[in-house]
């Protein structure tokens, strides 16, 4: 029997220990139904993937999930306390970068920071840590002009990191990100998973990405969004990476979810 | 070896007559200050010609007028004239920019600002206010403050109006990213809407100095013989046209060196980001 | 006050605002602010008279002929510009001077030029409006995407077909864009060309108003003007949106 050859699928999701709690959220934009009772819990540690195609509302439910956008009904929970808003056990991290193009690198990544109004000597100590855990040493003192769109996104991803947040939200980061880049990403980004034992919700809307890089894939489907399969993908991650993409799992697991998502596309 | 030697034979023979086109071309891409000069003589030269025709009485020469500017310079009148239209229009435009960028960023943050202000400032911005310049005379007489009202009058709205569509145009993911590091609203003005909008709230500064230059013209040639404006009129009075086209002329390089030196001034000192190192 | 679209109910705090002009002109605190309704009123006999409907015409025939030969010599001229570098090196020191000089000094030199009557207006409406003109469509021809011209060379366009159809299509909205920007400055041309001058059209008007203190006379001009100049750019407006139309897809 292959090691990793199968995957778990449930209907719903439960966990013993769940960071993030969604209870039935409701979100539309005035006629828009873009969300239809969400209920999903996050794990603790583990990094989830919100996919689907576009029009899911999954991007609207990170946003929620981040606060930054007010659900129409039902809640959210982060270590058990309500969210109303954003706090600090949360990072978002953007699919545009959002980096300010008038700072450096350095000011960008110590940016959340310095809206806490944590001292200049110690905002520097933090970021220098995550800008060196990024792969971005001697860039402190570029413009994000300067670098590319990967490099940016380091940027971005290092900034998240900074303020020490419980539970990491991505949103798309690699998707304005050229192919081989994206590739070295996915890759980092394990590495980081792997060191920052955080909770990483993630959403991608490539089938490849998500069972690459993640512990649990929830798959939404469109107009409204809902749940509509959770995948836990069986793959050995110490394999190498090249291993990896060629694992059978790994490959029936991507099978699986574009059979999945098939008969929405079109 | 016949055939390597034909090659060499067709290609020197392809760069033997020397074009002068394609070598002044070639110069004219190596040096672009070359291009510059080309199009000041190309002006000055029309000028110069036009004026020994002459096609006006009233028309002088480029070099006469030159003569001219440096002998106002050099006895000290053009000094003075100069001293004397600065002054309402740095008082002007300081006024102006405090005030606009302070009602713009307003009108951008407040809606109930912005359903107030904004389409007084969108009429006055696209109305002809130089035909109220005649007013300030009735209230101000024709001293300073005359004329430092005709320079707000022009200037104000423009940069109004750009502080306000710079604010509101801000890049809403950064302002997103902001409130996602939980920063107030204090802190999201200080530190990110205005920053971002600076860019656009600098170009209508400079297009309110521009505008206020033309205001502090009309003010002195319309109700205040005073200044560059009064240089013009008087000497056009005793037909000096030389003169008269040196003050002309001085008045729009000034405006075109300041407006330079601003916009210089603003991406060497405020925005990094466009600096080339 | 934004529920709803978003311009008309914005608008509607002029209102507001004529209400106030109207209180303070009741209180007769300055001789300077009339009572809004007597301005009306004024505005309603003026329009009425003979010396405002000639002065309309003259200024409507200077700022036509001004504009004709702007729009007539700019975007031919911004094209050249946008097609030709050594145009654009030669001339594009200049069009940028100009296009933000204070322009209402030259208006005296104009004045000697060509005589204290309408030529004076019409070149002053001309050298107001054409330089944005130029810029706009130099930018306009400047922006055409590669790819839309390789397009059209691979199926076979070249010359003149090339130019017609693609590169002065493609330019449009920026060149509409441009003279947009220029018919506004038109109007501020005309009229600080008409009050200089000050014996032509609404300058001989507004001459005659405030120099007999005939406030409710001015201000009634005044938003006749306002109202026209808003008038002008709102039509244009909507004239570009149609243009964006298809140009939105770029």
């Amino acid at each position: 029997m292959q090691q990793a050859a199968r995957s778990t699928i449930k209907a719903a999701a439960t966990n013993d220990e769940a960071i993030v709690q969604v209870r039935g959220i409701d979100k539309t934009y005035g006629d828009i139904e873009a969300l239809r009772n969400v209920d999903l819990e996050f794990s603790r540690g583990k990094l989830t993937t919100l996919l689907g195609p576009s029009g899911c509302g999954k991007t609207t439910l990170l946003k929620i999930i981040a606060g930054l956008v007010p659900a129409t009904a039902g809640e959210i929970r982060v270590n058990g306390r309500v969210v109303t808003g954003p706090g600090p056990e949360r990072a978002f991290v953007f699919q545009d970068f959002a980096l300010m193009p008038w700072a450096t690198v350095m000011r960008n990544v110590a940016f959340g920071l310095e809206l806490r109004g944590v001292n200049a000597a110690e905002r520097k100590r933090i970021a220098t840590h995550y800008i060196e855990e990024v792969g971005l040493v001697g860039f402190e003192d570029k413009y994000p002009h300067e670098l590319s769109g990967g490099m940016r996104q380091r940027v971005g991803i290092a900034r998240a990191f900074s303020v020490n947040a419980d539970v990491l939200l991505l949103d798309e980061p690699f998707s304005a990100v050229d192919e081989q880049n994206r590739r070295k990403f996915q890759e980092d980004l394990l590495r980081l998973v792997d060191l920052e034992k955080k909770t990483f919700i993630f959403v991608t809307h490539s089938i490849e990405e998500a069972v690459y890089v993640s512990d649990r894939i929830v798959l939404l489907s469109p107009r409204p969004g809902r749940i509509s399969q959770i995948i836990d993908p069986k793959i050995d991650r110490s394999a190498s990476p090249d291993d990896i993409r060629r694992d059978p799992g790994y490959l029936n697991t991507v099978e699986e979810i574009w059979d999945g998502l098939r008969h929405y596309v079109d | 070896m016949s055939s390597s030697l034909k090659l060499i034979d067709v290609t020197g023979a392809d760069k033997a007559p020397v074009n002068i086109g394609q070598a002044l071309g070639r110069l004219f891409e190596k040096v672009p200050a070359l291009w510059t000069l080309a199009s000041l003589a190309l002006l000055f030269g029309a000028w110069e010609i036009a004026g020994l025709v002459p096609i006006s009485i009233a028309f002088p020469t480029f070099t006469s007028t030159v003569a001219a500017f440096v002998e106002m310079v050099l006895d000290g009148t053009m000094g003075h004239a100069y001293f004397l239209t600065l002054q309402p229009l740095l008082l002007g435009v300081a006024v102006s920019a405090v005030l606009g960028i302070v009602l713009g960023i307003l009108m951008g943050l407040s809606l109930k600002a912005e359903w107030l202000l904004a389409p007084v400032f969108i009429v006055l911005q696209a109305a002809p206010m130089a035909a109220l310049v005649p007013l300030v005379t009735f209230i101000y007489g024709i001293g300073l403050t005359a004329k430092t009202l005709a320079v707000i009058m022009l200037a104000l709205p423009v940069i109004v109006l750009n502080s306000y569509k710079a604010v509101r145009h801000v890049n809403p993911s950064l302002v997103a990213m902001c409130r996602s590091f939980q920063g107030t609203r204090l802190q999201q003005i200080m530190k990110i809407i205005i920053p971002d909008a600076s860019p656009v709230i600098f170009a209508g500064l400079r297009l309110g100095i521009a505008a206020g230059f033309i205001g502090v013209m009309l003010a002195e040639l319309l109700i205040t013989p005073t200044g560059v404006g009064d240089l013009i009129t008087y000497h056009r009075s005793i037909a000096n046209y030389a003169h008269m086209y040196a003050a002309v002329a001085s008045i729009i390089v000034v405006s075109t060196v300041t407006l330079a030196a601003l916009q210089w001034f603003e991406i060497r000192f405020l925005r990094p980001e466009k600096r080339k190192r | 006050m934004t529920i709803f679209g978003f311009r008309v109910p914005m608008m509607a705090s002029l209102i507001v605002w004529a209400i106030l002009w109207e209180i303070v002109g009741r209180l007769d605190l300055i001789f300077l602010i009339p009572p809004m309704s007597s301005i009306i009123e004024t505005g309603v006999h003026l329009v009425q008279t003979n010396s405002w409907q000639n002065a309309s015409i003259i200024t409507l025939r200077s700022f036509a002929i001004g504009m004709a030969l702007a729009i007539g010599i700019g975007v031919p001229l911004g094209i050249l510009m946008g097609r030709f570098k050594a145009v654009d090196n030669l001339m594009g020191l200049w069009v940028n001077m100009f296009v933000s000089a204070p322009l209402s000094a030259l208006v005296p030199v104009l004045m000697i030029l060509f005589g204290l009557g309408e030529t004076t207006v019409v070149v002053t409406v001309f050298l107001f409006a054409v330089w944005i003109i130029v810029l706009d469509a130099r930018a306009g021809v400047m922006q055409v995407p590669p790819s839309l011209i390789e397009m059209g060379r691979s199926y076979g366009a070249n010359g003149w077909v090339l130019f017609s159809k693609i590169i002065l299509l493609s330019a449009l909205p920026e060149i509409l864009a441009g003279i947009r920007i220029g018919l506004i400055r038109g109007v501020k041309g005309v009229v600080i060309g008409q009050i200089l001058v000050s014996i032509v059209g609404y300058g001989e008007l507004f001459e005659l108003f405030s120099r007999s203190f005939e406030m409710e006379s001015f201000w009634a001009l005044t938003i006749i003007l306002f109202a026209a100049a808003m008038l002008l750019s709102a039509l244009i407006e909507t004239f570009e949106k149609r243009i964006e139309y298809y140009a939105g897809a770029r």
